[in-house]
């Protein structure tokens, strides 16, 4: 049943109260009526009382206070954005109720609003929100905290059966369970339009989530299009002009998400995973041989060739001018050794080096090589022993063994995500939202000083069956679970509660447009408009 | 006949294969041999490799693209390399001089008005280009029906002749078909054959066809009950399954969670039985305008009204038609199946399908009659007394079937066929000669069949095709693969199979994704049931589909992707 954590007198109180005016049809709609937060905040505190929210006059303002004001783009976007969410805004005769709500008033605190800025791993995404006649609340370090802060404020308002929006008094007092809560989208295998990518952060915002795992390039393509190389995307893309991001796309789409507190943090995987690279790149790749002579196709990286180094260096200089991100995603997952084993070149090289016949150790020594700015990376790269710079972040991805893994980066002193449990490309019949929100992050075994390692984790759509039209219904709501795990105090673990809030929480996505897909048998008030 | 939810499905994720793995494994499966269309894989191979020869790398990776791409195979087809070019500024689609249909046949001008903005519409509305007539232009389409009555204004039936031929030559091509039905598929496959070139310019080969339906009835089930679908969903759903050549819309349109269909006679079942009672519910110019739309696609649309059982929702709107439920010796205040003991129930069912008959047009009527729950009405002093009054002793399968009989004479008064569920043959229901019954449980599915057409019913199988129940992968293979006549039976026997419905129950489907899940999975059962027995090999559907649902994409259906790839116009809308 309903009961939100800390309150749940007060709110069964208010769901028997509705039920006990009202006949039976109105009963049927109360449940979409209630409160209902999705990621639940931290600490949370309601009453029964209830304020109205008038469309012509309700405002969000800058608070007087507030180090930040009308200057500060990021924060007036959010406000517009907001204010469009709600469910009515029509103008109507101003009518004040004695117990009205007049205003939002947002006060971010510190004396660097960081208005112009970017979100990033350190930044501090708390706020406190009271809601109190005749003026609300908004508390936040900075423009980070306050966008949360604004989501959870939104999700308060709910309709009465009069239709006239109403907010509850309230106090929340909110921050994340862990720093990087993270969406892995896949452009390569099929190309995301632009669209598509900017829905998906829309509805990143509503969840929560702080950081777009931009998997932009792959075997199947290279829809990215590099300035330094253009022929990169104009041979490796699906097309050169229809199915690639240009420069100008991708400062879109990494404005869009800063103006969402979301960070967007590319992901270029090398060595293996690069057959797009070779069509617009020679000698990038390892030529495989058959036998003694080339046998036409290409394997990973090659190694061996300065020139492929020099490649790397000015293409990552590029990227890293191109990301604001302080993190890029270096791949270095699942390198195939067949096309090396192959290649006679290669094999004169690793007994040059005294490899043996230890192909992870040719990986080892690319990656190596080729490290940049701070940087993020698969399992495998750790695994291989590679020596990381400290700050690197391990992404732990293998179900398989996922709690030794996890015990074994962190006990090396590594940050780690998780992902491993959240391939929501993985799909099954039923309610699977409930399989990866009954994940526990820190369920391994080691010291508090290791769990503190583990800053996050991600949910990963790969791209093999998914394009634009499957794309969106098939995240959300599943990923929401992940996102109230991400959030969320540990001990929110009721399914069954959760299962009532998400319910709502979906109909809110589809009312804002998001084509959320449905958890089970029901209706939302507002279908989905689109197709 | 959907599984009773078993609370959080069992058994999910397990460890989730390498990615590396899988994507190795799904190439494998597909690279069979390269495009060979039915009888001409020659002169088709000739036209590909020519493309790949005169032009360079960029332009071959598009060629696949632009081959032709039929979905479902016809049954005859012949196609040569030489290609007329298509203006859409001066090409055509008329009526042959010597066909039976004309200008006032609305149900083809609307038709040809739909395909010729398949073909041409994304172009710019074609200024008044410079006339310029090639050599080898195909001027026209002339549509050509054959038989004294065209049926302009009828409703298609299961006896509705689809077959068709088509001839596209130069200067015209010629549609030859008995009647409107047979020309609708003719019009789909047409404006299948059209193709851009690497210039832009729309091209159709020399063709041949000569085609037919395998199956009569080749059917799509959308639920509108577990969650209500918007007319529009419902609408571009019957766009793709013209596309797909099907023709049955079996609308289960209630059941238990909720009763969105209004009734003019009994206009509470849905104030009082749908999830909202103005929003969620469907109207009677609604449902007509869903009847309409299927009929200019030669789609039957044919309701489903399940009884005794999934009648939950019915409940609210009708006093007294549910069982009451006992808890030991008082009524616990839940309900059970329908109230086979009462007159008021048959005087209620009596009244209600006059109605339903009236309002929907097909000969046949789905009388669901899948899955009664016994324990309601075991539970109930007076059915108990019934029972014995009776001599049913305590099989209550015979109750049931006492109800559903009672229940098929009261259809069958309206002049109605009806489709049933298998259940209904199971228990020995006695059943009209004319009655479909519908195989839907998947164990023991060929015994079924073999019992049914061994009664002497006609029969429909959908038990392989229910494609709610998703999985990772391509699964539209598993759906290709299947073959309806696989039972032991008679030549007779196998006559009586008369077709399969893709199911698509609505425990997790709604607006939001119910379009990229039915297609283009629901385009592997249209071909098995469209195409000829002997079209089974997966490799080269894999490459025609691709291409199909590029194409079903480029018309607005968000029809997702098999695999890895991409269309030359990916879907606009999100």
């Amino acid at each position: 049943m309903y009961c939100l954590l800390k309150l749940a007198p007060l709110f069964l109180a208010v769901a028997v109260c509705n039920g006990w005016l009202f006949g039976d049809f109105v009963g049927k709609q109360k449940e979409q009526d209630e409160i209902s937060l999705w990621p639940l905040p931290q600490k949370f505190q309601s009453s029964a009382v209830a304020f109205k929210l008038s469309p012509a006059s309700f405002q969000i303002v800058h608070a007087k206070q507030s180090s930040a004001g009308p200057s500060c783009g990021l924060l007036e976007n959010a406000f517009r954005r907001y204010e469009l969410h709600s469910p009515l805004f029509t103008f109507e005769p101003v009518l004040l109720y004695d117990s009205d709500l007049v205003e939002l008033q947002v006060w971010v605190t510190s004396a660097d609003p960081e208005c112009d800025g970017f979100p990033s791993l350190q930044t501090d995404e708390s706020y406190e929100l009271s809601i109190d006649e005749p003026s609300a609340v908004l508390k936040a370090a900075n423009v980070w905290g306050a966008l949360r802060g604004l989501e959870t404020f939104s999700q308060l308002v709910y309709e009465d059966y009069y239709g006239v929006n109403n907010i509850n008094k309230t106090d929340i007092s909110d921050f994340p369970r862990f720093a990087h809560r993270g969406i892995l989208l896949d452009s390569s295998r099929h190309f995301l339009p632009l669209k598509v990518i900017l829905a998906n952060l829309e509805a990143m915002a509503m969840n929560k989530f702080n950081v777009f795992h931009w998997h932009i390039v792959d075997d199947q393509s290279f829809p990215y299009m590099s300035r330094t190389f253009p022929e990169l995307s104009q041979k490796g893309a699906y097309h050169p002009f229809t199915h690639v991001y240009t420069p100008s796309d991708v400062k879109m789409v990494i404005e869009f998400a800063r103006m969402r507190g979301i960070r967007v943090i590319p992901e270029f995987d090398t060595p293996g995973h690069t057959e797009s690279w070779g069509n617009g790149q020679l000698d990038l790749l390892t030529p495989c041989y058959s036998g003694s002579s080339p046998s036409g196709t290409f394997g990973p990286v090659n190694p061996i060739l300065n020139s492929s180094y020099d490649f790397m260096t000015q293409f990552f200089k590029e990227i890293s001018t191109v990301f604001p991100d302080a993190y890029i995603h270096l791949g270095g997952d699942e390198v195939d050794f067949r096309c090396w084993e192959s290649n006679p070149d290669i094999q004169k090289f690793m007994a040059q080096q005294g490899f043996g016949t230890d192909y992870s150790k040719l990986e080892s020594f690319y990656i190596q090589r080729t490290q940049s700015k701070g940087y993020m990376v698969w399992q495998e790269v750790f695994d291989n022993g590679v020596k990381l710079k400290d700050d690197t972040v391990v992404e732990v991805w293998m179900g398989n063994k996922m709690e030794e893994e996890l015990q074994n980066v962190t006990r090396a002193g590594f940050t780690t995500i998780l992902s491993a449990p959240w391939y929501l490309d993985y799909i099954s019949y039923g309610q699977d939202w409930q399989h990866y929100y009954k994940v526990e992050p820190l369920s391994f075994p080691g010291t508090d000083a290791q769990k503190k390692l583990v800053i996050g984790g991600e949910a990963c759509l790969w791209g093999e069956y998914v394009d634009a039209t499957n794309l969106t219904p098939r995240l959300w709501p599943r990923a929401s679970a992940v996102a109230e795990r991400l959030w969320s105090d540990k001990s929110v673990t009721d399914v069954g509660n959760a299962y009532n809030r998400l319910v709502q929480h979906r109909c809110r996505m589809v009312k804002r447009g998001i084509p959320a897909e449905p958890l089970f048998v029901g209706h939302c008030r507002q279908e989905y408009k689109g197709l």
